[in-house]
């Protein structure tokens, strides 16, 4: 049976790892090299890298964190931020990424996502969706957002659900939904965003944004009809680790990987 | 030394990182003579039949791995790697394949997520150096939506469930092809090429 994934966050500000709350207020939050080692150990099922700044120079610092991740951890890598072309993408993952995530691009030049299909697989291309709920809405809907790097990003007028279907149709093979209301929040996933999501695709849907408790993970799998769910702060200060939350769910009948990370 | 095949697909750095960091040498290589001088040789890969046969073709590699298999040498096929070795796969209509393992590439069922991307057990059905020391029902990383269908069941040595009951691990003679990435799959991952190298004589050599 397929295991549910845990995928902690890294998000990554000149070579460093940092948390915000709601994508703004980034503190420090570690070596990314390191968090990976360590988070690989914990037994994350794959490993995101946001590059959240995204500026040519960090390029370069990206790919250097990317190939030293990949040397020396064998769980699958994901790299998003600032990947505006199918060359940007070879770039990641010649470095060792076998996935890339991209959402400003996508939005900008959905044939990007065809495009990345073609030529890497639609295994190889995530949208990732930054989202806001609009407030007062009836029915409820979820904007998407771009340019989420810089300190609150802009809103595109585009219906999430819509956009995720889209992208599915040109290609994507992995949807991972980002709530930017929850982000950082640790007060619980979008439950409905996710379920709408969910029950409108047929590719693996990522949670994203939020997790406070083991609880909130299982509701996004139950509730929410995730197939894997990410997560960052929760982990990163250590409120709990991957291993109590897969600990949580497996009492709770849900399938994760709980073997020992040993050699 | 280990060859790993370079017919333009991605993740064979991974490939080379996992043996790497198992005190293995490797080379990356598209090259005839290289392949046909290793002692081993692995044939990676990610994405689909078609473009992975193209490839092949255009490198002028499927006699390179028909003489391997003729000759019976050590050869580690990985994903779109196993894929290959079969008839024919359906993926993008009716692709021939290098036909080393009778048989066909059909899609993943209707009803579940494809791609089937994530941690998955293995069921081995019978022993085999490639297993020792991984328990069984050990959890490996997949991500494909084809799998593959031998006519004869008595190259299947693995089974993984998913919306069906599929042949994730097979071998024949010196080959065996794994549909998950072990390069991928952590600590057991890094056993699974381990394993496979000693079977194939190869020592570990630090440079």
């Amino acid at each position: 049976m397929l295991t549910r994934r845990i995928i902690p966050c890294l998000d990554v500000k000149a070579g460093r790892v940092v948390k915000g709350i709601k994508f703004r207020d980034h503190r420090d939050a570690g070596d990314p090299v390191e968090m990976a080692a360590f988070y690989n150990r914990e037994g994350a099922d794959e490993l995101v890298f946001y590059d959240i700044t995204a500026s040519s120079d960090n390029r370069a610092i990206m790919r250097d964190v990317v190939e030293r991740t990949a040397r020396q951890i064998f769980i699958p890598l994901t790299v998003g931020g600032g990947l505006r072309t199918v060359e940007d993408m070879q770039n990641m993952l010649q470095a060792g990424a076998d996935k890339v995530s991209i959402n400003t691009a996508a939005v900008l030049n959905p044939k990007l996502i065809t495009d990345g299909a073609k030529r890497f697989g639609s295994q190889c291309i995530v949208l990732g969706m930054d989202t806001q709920r609009i407030p007062g809405s009836n029915p409820l809907w979820w904007e998407v957002f771009t340019h989420t790097g810089a300190d609150g990003g802009r809103g595109t007028g585009l219906d999430a659900v819509e956009w995720a279907i889209k992208a599915v149709e040109l290609g994507a093979g992995e949807i991972v939904v980002n709530s930017i209301d929850a982000d950082g929040t640790q007060a619980g996933y979008d439950l409905e965003l996710l379920r709408a999501i969910s029950e409108r695709v047929n590719v693996p849907v990522v949670a994203s944004g939020g997790a406070g408790t083991p609880n909130d993970f299982f509701k996004a799998l139950i509730d929410g009809k995730a197939d894997a769910v990410l997560a960052a702060s929760i982990f990163h200060y250590r409120t709990y680790s991957i291993r109590d939350v897969k600990e949580f769910l497996a009492d709770k009948g849900i399938p994760v990987r709980l073997e020992t990370i040993k050699r | 030394m280990i060859a790993i095949i370079d017919y333009g697909a991605g993740n064979l750095h991974s490939v080379a990182n996992a043996i790497a960091n198992l005190g293995y040498k490797s080379i990356i290589t598209g090259k005839q003579n290289e392949i046909l001088d290793a002692q081993v040789v692995i044939l990676p890969g990610v994405g689909a039949a078609a473009d992975a046969m193209a490839s092949l073709h255009n490198a002028g590699i499927v006699d390179v791995i028909r003489r391997i298999v003729q000759e019976n040498r050590p050869f580690l096929c990985i994903c779109i790697g196993l894929q290959v070795l079969l008839s024919v796969s359906e993926e993008g209509g009716e692709q021939k394949c290098l036909g080393v393992i009778p048989g066909r590439v059909i899609k993943l069922p209707e009803g579940i997520k494809v791609p089937h991307i994530g941690w998955n057990q293995v069921k081995q059905l019978k022993p085999h150096p490639v297993f020792a020391g991984i328990p069984d029902n050990t959890n490996f990383y997949f991500v494909h939506s084809y799998y593959a269908v031998p006519d004869n069941n008595i190259a299947v040595i693995g089974t993984t469930d998913y919306g069906v009951s599929f042949c994730s691990v097979l071998t024949q003679g010196k080959i065996v092809a794994a549909q998950f990435h072990p390069e991928k799959s952590g600590t057991w991952g890094l056993k699974f090429y381990d394993n496979f190298l000693k079977m194939a004589g190869e020592h570990r050599g630090f440079s």
